[in-house]
């Protein structure tokens, strides 16, 4: 009798025979008629086998973790339904963060499945096809468990019972849309640099302390509970984008300048979408975490600045926007909460004016700018809303063609005055908010040409509702557009002191808390 | 530069002057005066005059904030696409050379936003 | 020397992650923030099976710890007796 035990495979042994020996070379079809899209970008790829997946994970351990992490959502949500999670948030205001959240991260969640989806089938080796698959799933799987999350909150409060129409029509929610399709039409490279390396590794944890562990801090176990599991799944995206630096640059060194290219613009796309993250950090979470400030310094010059030192051995550099957004950092959360509170009519949330603990948190967060540029701006804003003249800028805002963005940004070296950039393509006019952003354009100006900017779309007639007539003489257009965005105005967003949200809340832990 | 694609393509220009029924856009900025925290675009008729445009468009979106009433129209230093011009108030906006997507901005001297701050 | 960090959800099982990687790196520091915990280590961190063994009283898969994982910092290296994290600057 044959007692001889097989040993266990070791992880890499199980690797290579479940993942690399799947792969096979094509022997009838011609290896670019297979894969189409990997030589239009002018990255060279000389040997696809050097791609190193660090997790080496399996397909059958990721089913089996990934069912882990479902059975763990699960038990939370319900528990948290079960319980009236929603009203165990420190302070009702906090939901409008959630707001903003679930209206633009699900459909950037399904867009990266459908990126991830696509970079599966055409990167030629079997490794980066395994690790794009996984990941391709588990945006899917993020898109799903927020669009779900969404019914946590709609149930009970307003401004986000339509979330996909307004995702592909409200103006702010243009930023990120705009972002994450400008990565959508890139090549498959760039792609991944985008979305793997910038956006994953060197800024979502600019993303994961406010949202996560601010929703924990503030009560909200219900987005604390899908964010985990999002979050748990990230690890490995972030290091897939790690590996793709790698492999690129240790191709070929044709690559590096392309490679770096992608980089600076991607950092910068990445950055300025970040401005609302800023603003929720600062303003939107009753129960600050950390500043915008502070998550900047941490995780982008301190952590993002070792991970560009480890790569300087390839050539790479930190990106040139890099300089602008030190001096940013004191400033773009107040000027989008500014702007917000100013455009309070046109938005899907509600706003507030800091209270008086905010404010001193605020200028001790910011000791260089606060008091200087931005109590004064709260303090008018309170005389108005006092005198019964709440403030609202009543002008639509000229955008940014490439971050699209309202042109809030101001000159990084002067405060006061607003940033303008402008070149001339194909006799049309194009304005930015910045060099980085001018520069993006001038790279692509073809691809930039065809924005949809909101405004210019509510300009040409293209956003009005159903039915209404714009040459009627009693036509309201700005009424016109919010009934289009499915807003009502008044319940869905202005003041929070005064609204259907805060009125509920109320109530309904007066109702959890006591016998009346 | 230039983009890079599978195959070639027309780039539709989104906001061509065309599409919008012969109005232009133009874009507009009180300097130092962030309480509208960015340029605000305006539709525009090319026969509007410059004073029309002060009056019917430029009043109607600035006049809420406290420096407005106090601006002497005389001493505004005006830029048109980030060069300074003086502009003729009863002719058009087409004959002062102001064309679809023209950014004008002015400063106001010695009015900068609520005490000094550009706000 | 930059410092490489992995970041868990606090948790039944990560409190567990945390003492051995305590003990596996002497330099650790650790930094609790709200329903997270983040251990920093100049230059490299290891996670090794054999300590979570110890430390569960269980046999220990590493890849298990995907499970708590939130974010990490420098270059993976796994294999079934070790989770190494480090710089190579």
């Amino acid at each position: 009798m044959d007692m001889s035990v097989k040993k266990k495979l070791g992880l890499k042994e199980k690797y290579a025979l479940m993942t690399r020996d799947l792969g096979w070379e094509p022997s009838y079809e011609k290896h670019e008629d297979v894969f189409p899209l990997i030589h239009y970008e002018g990255l060279k790829i000389h040997d696809w086998d050097k791609w190193e997946d660090p997790f080496r994970l399996t397909m059958d351990s990721y089913w089996k973790y990934q069912a882990e992490k479902e059975r763990k959502l699960y038990a939370i949500i319900d528990a948290y339904n079960q319980n009236n999670g929603h009203l165990n948030v420190t302070d009702a205001r906090y939901i409008n963060a959630m707001k903003i959240f679930l209206s633009a991260v699900p459909s950037l969640e399904y867009n990266a499945h459908r990126g991830f989806a696509r970079l599966g089938r055409h990167m030629a080796g079997v490794g980066p096809q395994v690790a794009c698959q996984m990941q391709a799933i588990d945006e899917l799987r993020h898109a799903q468990t927020q669009i779900h999350a969404i019914s946590n909150y709609n149930r009970f409060y307003n401004g986000i019972h339509d979330w996909k129409h307004m995702n592909d029509r409200l103006w702010y929610l243009s930023v990120p849309k705009s972002f994450f399709e400008d990565a959508c039409t890139c090549g498959p490279f760039e792609y991944i640099i985008a979305i793997s390396f910038s956006f994953e590794y060197v800024l979502t944890n600019l993303v994961f302390v406010p949202f996560v562990s601010g929703a924990a801090y503030n009560g909200d176990m219900g987005t604390m509970t899908f964010g985990f599991s999002a979050q748990s799944d990230e690890a490995r995206h972030m290091t897939l984008g790690l590996e793709v630096i790698k492999f690129m640059l240790e191709q070929d060194p044709d690559n590096l300048p392309i490679v770096q290219k992608w980089i600076d613009k991607w950092t910068w796309r990445g950055v300025r979408l970040l401005t609302i993250v800023a603003m929720m950090m600062d303003y939107m979470l009753p129960k600050r975490v950390m500043s915008w400030k502070e998550a900047w310094e941490i995780y982008f010059e301190e952590n993002g600045m070792s991970l560009f030192k480890d790569l300087a051995r390839y050539g790479i550099k930190v990106p040139d926007c890099v300089e602008q957004i030190k001096k940013e950092k004191h400033h773009i959360s107040h000027q989008a909460w500014t702007t917000f509170y100013a455009a309070a009519p046109m938005t899907n949330f509600h706003t507030w004016l800091p209270n008086e603990d905010e404010l001193d948190w605020l200028s001790e967060k910011y000791p260089e700018t606060f008091d200087t540029y931005y109590r004064p701006r709260f303090e008018f804003f309170r005389e108005q809303a006092e005198k019964g003249e709440r403030f609202v800028n009543p002008n639509l805002p000229q955008l940014c063609q490439v971050c699209q963005i309202p042109m809030l940004f101001t000159e990084p070296d002067e405060p006061t005055q607003i940033a303008y950039r402008q070149v001339e393509h194909g006799g049309e006019k194009y304005h930015f908010c910045s060099d980085h952003c001018q520069h993006i354009f001038e790279d692509e100006p073809e691809k930039y040409v065809e924005a949809w900017l909101p405004v210019h779309q509510i300009m040409q007639g293209n956003c009005f509702a159903e039915g209404d007539d714009p040459t009627a003489p009693d036509f309201d257009p700005i009424a016109s557009v919010l009934k289009y965005w499915h807003i009502v105005p008044g319940k869905d967003n202005g003041d929070f002191a005064g609204s259907e949200d805060e009125k509920n809340f109320a109530q309904w832990r007066g109702m959890a808390t006591s016998n009346q | 530069m230039s983009v890079q694609s599978i195959r070639p393509f027309e780039p539709v220009v989104k906001d061509a002057a065309a599409n919008f029924h012969g109005l232009q856009v133009v874009y507009l900025c009180w300097d130092k005066h962030l309480m509208f925290y960015a340029p605000i675009a305006k539709m525009l008729p090319p026969s509007m005059t410059f004073g029309e445009l002060i009056d019917a468009e430029i009043t109607p979106a600035y006049s809420r904030h406290p420096d407005f009433a106090r601006i002497d129209w005389s001493a505004v230093e005006w830029r048109k696409d980030g060069e300074a011009f003086t502009p003729a108030l009863d002719k058009s906006l087409a004959d002062n050379g102001i064309t679809h997507k023209t950014a004008i901005h002015f400063t106001t001297p010695g009015l900068d936003g609520i005490g000094g701050s550009g706000f | 020397m930059s410092d490489v960090f992995i970041a868990l959800q606090t948790n039944e099982e990560s409190r567990y992650i945390v003492e051995a990687l305590l003990q596996d790196n002497p330099n650790a520091v650790v930094d609790e923030q709200p329903a997270m915990v983040k251990i920093n280590v100049p230059g490299s961190l290891v996670l090794k099976r054999e300590t979570m063994e110890e430390v569960t009283g269980r046999a220990y898969d590493l890849q298990e710890m995907q499970i708590h994982l939130i974010t990490l910092s420098g270059h993976v290296d796994e294999d079934e007796d070790e989770f190494r994290l480090a710089w190579n600057d």
